[in-house]
């Protein structure tokens, strides 16, 4: 690997190359590919949350004028891989979940589609559920390993020893909510299967075709080669198109039912609450030990989280525990409770998002009991190499980010008192809290470079989810080329392009980046600067260094407002500073922090799916109930970011900058809630009602 | 969604005519809750009759100063009406508090009061209601109660009318005038919804067949000094946890008149006459605010729920009295 | 099923409806017009908006049967030139030699959007609810009787009626002013009460 060292069109503000496509609504999603003569796929949801379907009358919704197709276990083809049981559709009468799918319609209309699915009559053995977590369930377990692949539990020094004897403890239970993805656009395929040469195309709103089409091909034992999948703009994915949901599956069942005719399916809003992935609820318990100067002593948490019964996944929320801070005594743990649910998957910062907000109020606690500035308490537990793996860093720049942070929020002065400031009928606090997220590359893709005409053209089956790839990868490719950015075309989003990785991990920019480096790289070295058209080279990503610990990390400083009647919250402002290694496009950069932080937000104030424990479902299922941010919650958001060099990385010398935002927000919000009116809330979301009881009646005036 | 015929008469009358003649037909109005419904499953009519587009689309000032609303007016259009920004500020803001700029464009003056409750679980055809289907009982009696009532709920229904635009009518006096197979009628706005008792499936005391053909606001003056707030999970477009709707006329310190309506925490709009009482003839003070709070709120009775339940509408709804009364004396000083 | 006629960014379109049948539907999967958005279908998102006779409404929520003779502009059809009769659409605004109405191209330079799902019907509310400033329409944070000033609160909540999960908010605000200030709508004043 070469470092790009005098970058042209990397750092270049550049607009987004799908900008006018999509502000005129013509970029076209999966679900809206052009097709002749579409039919349209409706699931039949579980109403029962564990049992088995003893009966299915399908009778009512065959005889409905348009109805194609009614698929039941005993119906649907049998897959050839149903080890991925949340992929094994209709392959058996049993219930694991409430809204699992017992069955699919396939109409002419989707309204005929619809209503046809309302007439399936379903007849359950139901059998008791449990689908309620708590810390003290007697059926906890440890998985193996946690996503994707860390230990479970880490244990170094004693923790109970050093608590003994530490100047100041804090030791308390913090809970993050389950929260679903809920992209604007839902998880939808477009699905053609050819029976005469046996070709499968997905049009399918997805992080990533190649790991889609590898899943697909699995699932129905095809041969990779037979099946295409394509996507070239994603409304929005945050983890939950990053591995495939049963959805694909069953449009691409459904267009095997009805050969030679295509078959759209997207799920409703309602039923991505059980068919799309979620973050699991979290339960830490947290402990820090400290000397009388802050210097941490020791460090616990211990998480509790679910997932389902039938597919294991376990979020690695105390991974960023066993790196944030230098202490040399430490435990991390993490227990599961296997529920009648549905299945957790990854969503934006798994592992980092919820397990940076327990430590991190707790950090806020801390500074409290000891009078110390939180800012200054970090800075004061910063390690010197990584204290998971004993590495260096490749850089480290957390104490550059909360200095310049303090600087631009105007921390300095600031008064240590919850609830002493007022402004109207508002109470004003401030609160900093700690991001960080691992640089991740992944090992595998390939890109392609070839001249046509007078321009370059890079292709790879990378996806643009709105991060801008599209136009990033042309930035990268120019320098690459040693070419203006305006001759580099990029093609990506469909697998009959080289194979590329899943969108995820922010890794997207550094895998795809370095496969087309190299690839412009064996280009040059092959043709020099005088390609002859069509000449054409390939290259993948190089093996990563494994002499560094690689991190990317921030500092986020909120304020809060509390009002002194209602207890309405309100964060006017959010402030982030980030190292990230360098910037490709400043521009969409800056929108991706922002939209992190701003999710966090989301997160802080408002997320929070409702399970009811007796049925076993969400019940809030919709965006008029799961609230996410609108545009008025929404105030100053400001991201920064330190001019961060780092050769270490990858050639491009990026850090991934998908997921950081989102790590540390909400924490950044609790402390300051506390700051404004005294009322420490660790449990999210924090709402209205869980500051009430610490505001004065009445105000005081 | 099953299929069902539409039709789109000519007048009111014929409109009335096509429902009453029909037991499975619906009004459609700007269809912001009915179309919703529909696709839910929640309606589930042979006949949907359009209404918005006959009724009268017009605000009409009446001998004697009344306003008369024509059912068809939109929410936004309502809102932005300068008699009734200038008269009735609480009605103005209780409507731009609702909802979105897209939906107030749609949602209609005889439609708004007669959405639907927002209980999650009325909404999930796949859970029981005893609103939807009577006798299948309640499912928010030990679920998520959140956004369910404190007030006069039965056993059978904890669930709250959701209107914005109907707690500030419930306060300012209005009338509503019906056209049903029998003619017209003039009920009063605070006797159009009902609690639920042990029938939880009707809403108000409309029958089938009657058409909102208008709502009238009587001249009040004290209005011009009035406000609503709502009190909610977020900034914007979300549903009130609570909310106030408030007039008050203060002399010397002392308020001589008032009227409260809440929001959010009863099946009805719930004019809260206990507080007014307590609040006529007493010195605008916290002491007092409180007081007519604690009179109304004397009855209340909070829901459990997974996430904590909604006993905190009971103190949040004391201090938003308070905080709206307060801002509107301050007002009144100026 | 039933025969209607709605015009779509200028053309007449004539279609056969299932009464049940979505202004929203009828665009996406009837006509082909795909630049309104699903992103709930049940009007809480805003990613479906339309206009409909020059008002931003939710097409999921507008039964198509009632749209018969209505005039519906989407995203695609804003700016004047793209439509076959010339016409221009809300606030009368010219389109830039991008073929961009003016909101557009400020959703483009100030990035206001990432996956793009949400735009069409960020575009065409930020359209309808300038008309709407313009004309001396109130919103939530309005005080008093005054015409509001476009600043950042009011921007905020006119808009809140559509969703971004990319969170494009803060530059959603600062396009919706730039393309206010350029058509004169923004200025302190402009919204002239009725
Ligand atoms: C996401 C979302 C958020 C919302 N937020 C709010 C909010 O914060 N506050 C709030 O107050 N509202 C809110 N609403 C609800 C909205 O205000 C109502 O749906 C609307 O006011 C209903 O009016 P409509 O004309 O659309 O009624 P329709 O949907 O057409 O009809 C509603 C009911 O009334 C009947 N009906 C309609 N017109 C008449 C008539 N003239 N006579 C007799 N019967 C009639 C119909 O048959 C139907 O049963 C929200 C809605 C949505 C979708
Ligand atoms: S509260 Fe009322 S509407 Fe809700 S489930 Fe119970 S009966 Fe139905
Ligand atoms: S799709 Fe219409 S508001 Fe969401
Ligand atoms: S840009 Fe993705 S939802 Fe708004």
């Amino acid at each position: 690997m070469t470092f790009i060292d005098r970058p042209v069109a990397i750092g270049l503000d550049l607009p987004r190359r799908d900008g006018a496509a999509k502000v005129r609504g013509t970029a076209v999603y999966a679900y809206e590919t052009p097709v002749e003569n579409p039919a349209y796929a409706h699931p039949v949801q579980a109403t029962v949350a564990r049992g088995r379907v003893t009966a299915l009358d399908t009778a009512a919704a065959e005889v409905l004028d348009g109805v194609l197709a009614v698929l039941t276990p005993a119906t649907a083809e049998r897959l050839a891989s149903t080890e991925d049981r949340e992929l094994a559709a209709l392959q058996d009468d049993g219930v694991a979940f409430r809204g699992q799918v017992v069955a699919l319609v396939v109409a002419d209309s989707s309204e005929t589609a619809r209503h046809a699915a309302a007439l399936v009559r379903v007849t359950y053995a139901q059998e008791p559920h449990d689908s309620e977590l708590r810390a003290d369930r007697d059926d906890l377990y440890a998985p193996e390993r946690v996503n994707p692949d860390f230990p479970t539990d880490t244990v170094e020094g004693d923790v109970a020893a050093a608590t003994a004897v530490a100047a100041v403890v804090v030791e308390q239970t913090y809970t993050t909510a389950t929260y679903h993805n809920n992209p604007l656009e839902p998880h939808a395929t477009t699905a053609h299967w050819e029976p005469a040469d046996g070709r499968l195309t997905l049009w399918d709103s997805t992080q990533g075709v190649h790991p889609a089409r590898t899943a697909v091909a699995s699932v129905f034992g095809l041969d990779e080669a037979k099946v295409r999948v394509v996507c070239p703009y994603v409304g929005g994915g945050f983890g939950s198109k990053g591995t495939p949901h049963v959805n694909v599956v069953l449009a691409a069942m459904a267009a095997r039912a009805v050969p030679g005719r295509p078959v759209r399916l997207a799920l409703t809003r309602q039923q991505m609450f059980s068919l799309a992935g979620y973050r699991t609820p979290t339960v830490q318990r947290c402990l820090l030990a400290a000397e009388r100067d802050g210097r941490l002593t020791a460090l616990a948490v211990d998480v509790v989280e679910q997932t389902s019964r039938i597919k294991e996944f376990a979020e690695q929320t105390g991974v960023p525990a066993r790196m944030m801070y230098a202490v040399a005594n430490r435990r991390t743990t993490h227990r599961l409770a296997a529920l009648d649910v549905p299945v957790p998957s990854w969503m934006r910062a798994p592992g980092e998002c919820p397990g940076m907000f327990g430590p991190e109020v707790a950090m806020d606690e801390l500074a409290e009991r000891l009078g110390l500035d939180p800012v200054e308490l970090r800075i004061r537990n910063e390690p010197v190499t990584d204290p998971q793996t004993g590495k260096p860093f490749s850089s480290r720049n957390l104490v550059g980010c909360l200095r310049e942070g303090a600087a631009r929020f105007g921390w300095s002065g600031r008064d240590p008192r919850p609830g002493v400031r007022r402004d109207g009928d508002w109470l004003v606090g401030t609160g900093v809290a700690a991001s960080t997220y691992p640089v991740h590359r992944m090992s595998k893709s390939t890109a392609v470079i070839r001249r046509e005409g007078d321009r370059y053209v890079a292709e790879i089956g990378a996806a643009d989810l709105g991060t801008g790839t599209w136009t990033t990868l042309a930035q990268i490719a120019a320098d690459a080329l040693g070419v203006p950015v305006e001759r580099v075309e990029v093609r990506i989003g469909d697998t009959d392009h080289p194979m590329a990785t899943v969108a995820g991990g922010s890794s997207g920019m550094s895998t795809w980046g370095s496969a087309v480096v190299e690839a412009a790289r064996a280009f040059r070295t092959r043709y020099g600067a005088e390609p002859p058209e069509r000449a054409e080279a390939s290259g993948s990503v190089p093996p990563a260094d494994d002499r560094w610990a690689m991190h990317a990390f921030g500092a986020q400083f909120a304020e809060a407002r509390v009002h002194l009647d209602t207890g309405e919250i309100r964060v006017p402002r959010l402030l982030g500073v980030f190292a990230v290694g360098r910037i490709v496009n400043p521009r969409t950069a800056r929108s991706q922090l922002v939209g992190g932080m701003t999710m966090g937000l989301s997160m802080a104030l408002h997320e929070h799916s409702v399970l009811d424990p007796r049925t076993g479902h969400v019940v809030n299922h919709d965006l008029a109930d799961y609230h996410i941010a609108a545009n008025a919650d929404v105030a100053e958001v400001e991201a920064h970011w330190l001019d961060e060099h780092d050769p270490h990385v990858n050639a491009m010398g990026t850090k991934g900058i998908g997921e950081i935002g989102i790590v540390g927000t909400a924490a950044a919000v609790s402390n300051a809630v506390w700051h404004a009116c005294g009322a420490r809330v660790r449990d999210l979301p924090v709402t209205l009602d869980k500051v009430l009881p610490a505001l004065e009646d009445p105000p005081g005036r | 969604m099953k299929p069902f015929e539409y039709r789109s008469p000519a007048d009111a009358a014929a409109a009335v005519r096509s429902v009453a003649g029909n037991p499975a037909a619906v009004f459609l109005g700007g269809g912001t809750n009915l179309v919703d419904h529909l696709k839910l499953g929640v309606a589930a009519p042979d006949l949907v009759v359009h209404v918005a587009d006959l009724l009268p689309a017009g605000i009409e000032e009446l001998d004697g100063g009344t306003l008369r609303i024509g059912a068809g007016v939109r929410n936004s259009d309502l809102a932005a009406d300068r008699r009734v920004r200038e008269r009735f500020p609480v009605l103005s803001q209780a409507l731009l508090s609702g909802a979105s700029g897209q939906l107030r464009n749609m949602a209609t003056t005889g439609g708004n009061p007669l959405q639907r409750t927002r209980c999650v679980y009325f909404q999930d055809v796949t859970t029981p209601c005893n609103k939807r289907q009577p006798g299948s009982g309640c499912s928010a009696v030990g679920g998520w109660t959140r956004h369910h009532a404190v007030l006069g709920a039965s056993e059978h229904c904890l669930a709250v009318h959701p209107s914005d635009m109907a707690v500030a009518m419930a306060a300012l006096d209005a009338r509503v005038r019906v056209l049903g197979p029998d003619g017209e009628r003039t009920i009063p706005f605070t006797g159009l919804h009902r609690l639920p008792a042990g029938t939880p499936e009707r809403d108000t005391v409309l029958e089938h067949g009657d058409l909102i053909t208008a709502i009238d606001l009587p001249p009040l003056p004290l209005a011009r000094r009035s406000a609503y707030r709502k009190v909610r999970d977020r900034a914007s477009y979300a549903f009130a946890l609570v909310s106030v709707a408030a007039a008050v006329e203060v002399r010397d310190g002392v308020i001589t008149d008032a009227r409260v309506a809440f929001g959010g925490v009863a099946h009805v709009p719930w004019r809260a006459h206990r507080a007014e009482r307590v609040l006529r003839g007493a010195p605008a003070t916290e002491e007092t605010y409180r007081a007519a709070a604690d009179a109304e709120l004397a009855d209340a009775r909070p829901a459990d729920g997974p996430d904590g339940g909604n006993a905190f509408k009971i103190p949040l709804l004391r201090r938003t009295l308070a905080a709206t009364l307060r801002g509107l004396v301050r007002e009144d000083a100026r | 099923m039933s025969e209607i006629t709605v015009h779509v960014d200028g053309t007449p379109r004539r279609l056969t409806v299932d009464t049940r049948t979505t202004l929203l539907d009828a665009l996406r999967e009837r006509l082909g017009v795909t630049s309104p958005k699903k992103g709930c279908d049940h009007g809480q998102c805003g990613a479906c908006t339309v206009l409909s006779g020059g008002r931003r409404v939710l097409s999921c929520l507008t039964l198509a049967v009632t749209q018969d003779g209505a005039r519906v502009v989407t995203a695609e059809g804003l700016a004047a030139h793209d439509r076959p009769d010339g016409e221009r659409p809300a606030g009368g605004q010219r389109s830039d030699d991008d073929g961009l109405h003016p909101v557009q191209r400020a959703f483009v330079d100030c990035d206001a959007f990432q996956c793009g799902y949400c735009t069409p019907g960020q575009v065409v509310s930020a359209v309808g609810m300038l008309d709407e400033f313009a004309r001396g329409w109130p919103s939530a944070v309005t005080e008093g009787t005054r015409p509001p000033r476009l600043d950042r609160a009011e921007v905020a909540e006119r808009m809140s009626g559509n969703l971004c999960r990319c969170a494009a908010y803060v530059n959603i605000v600062p396009a919706v002013q730039r393309a206010a200030a350029e058509s004169g709508t923004a200025a302190p004043g402009a919204g002239v009460a009725e």
